[in-house]
């Protein structure tokens, strides 16, 4: 009797035969911090393109996973290239 | 003393003379004023990226000087009064910057150099075997594809 009665727990439990491919996410990093680069270069506007969006806004870090520093040295060095034409302040399908 | 870096960009109505003359006049600006310039690079005319003053493309050139912080005040007026100036920007350099900067001058040096001897030995085989001179210029088509050192 004390057997069946834990059994209706289990029953309802999914059982899979392999493990489920639940897609781990690769960690994000610093790109800056891992290949040791320390300044961002404003001179370079093909290397600031990948921080911004199609339209040239600066992407957030949540999705670049820089680290907060860089982030601020990118932003800096996005915002200089603008101001010489180098990258443009508004735009559509930049890449 | 203090590194810093300017660029500008001359407007495109100038001929290369005109340009070089301006560009002449500044670095006279930053030497009398006890500038010293440690390196000057010019861009040549490129295209902007946003229309300014309505002109599409401009004269770039860069100078790294040293120099007292006045400086900087002397130079930008000098910017604002010559209307042949677009626009125009000037920072000081950090400890991270300078030596971006030194190792960004050896890279461009040695590509330089590079392209100077290749041109050498183009010009040296060009004559003796003229029906393969388009090969040879495909050579140097697939160096300047190189990406520019990562900042």
């Amino acid at each position: 009797m004390a057997q069946e009665q834990q059994r209706p727990y289990n029953q309802g439990e999914i059982r899979y035969l392999t493990p489920l491919s639940v897609d781990t996410r690769k960690k994000k990093y610093c790109r800056f911090k891992r290949s040791g680069i320390k300044y961002i270069d404003y001179k370079d506007p093909e290397f600031l393109k990948k921080f911004l969006n199609e339209q040239g806004k600066i992407l957030p870090r949540r999705i670049t996973g820089t680290s907060l520093k860089f982030q601020r040295r990118v932003a800096k060095a996005v915002k200089r290239a603008r101001h010489l034409a180098l990258l443009p302040y508004v735009t559509d399908l930049m890449k | 003393m203090n590194k810093y870096e300017t660029v500008f960009i001359l407007t495109p109505v100038l001929s290369d003379d005109q340009m070089k003359e301006t560009v002449e006049k500044f670095k006279k600006v930053l030497t009398d004023n006890g500038g010293n310039i440690e390196n000057e690079e010019n861009w040549g005319l490129r295209k902007l990226a946003y229309p300014i003053e309505n002109k599409n493309t401009g004269f770039y050139t860069l100078i790294e000087f040293e120099g007292e912080p006045t400086i900087v005040d002397k130079l930008e007026i000098a910017f604002r009064r010559d209307e042949k100036v677009i626009r125009f920007l000037t920072f000081r350099l950090d400890k991270y910057a300078a030596e971006y900067a030194v190792k960004r001058r050896a890279v461009r040096k040695a590509k330089q150099e590079e392209r100077a001897a290749q041109e050498a030995a183009e010009k040296e085989a060009a004559p003796v075997v003229v029906e393969e001179a388009p090969k040879a210029e495909e050579a140097p088509a697939v160096v300047d594809e190189t990406p520019e050192a990562e900042a």
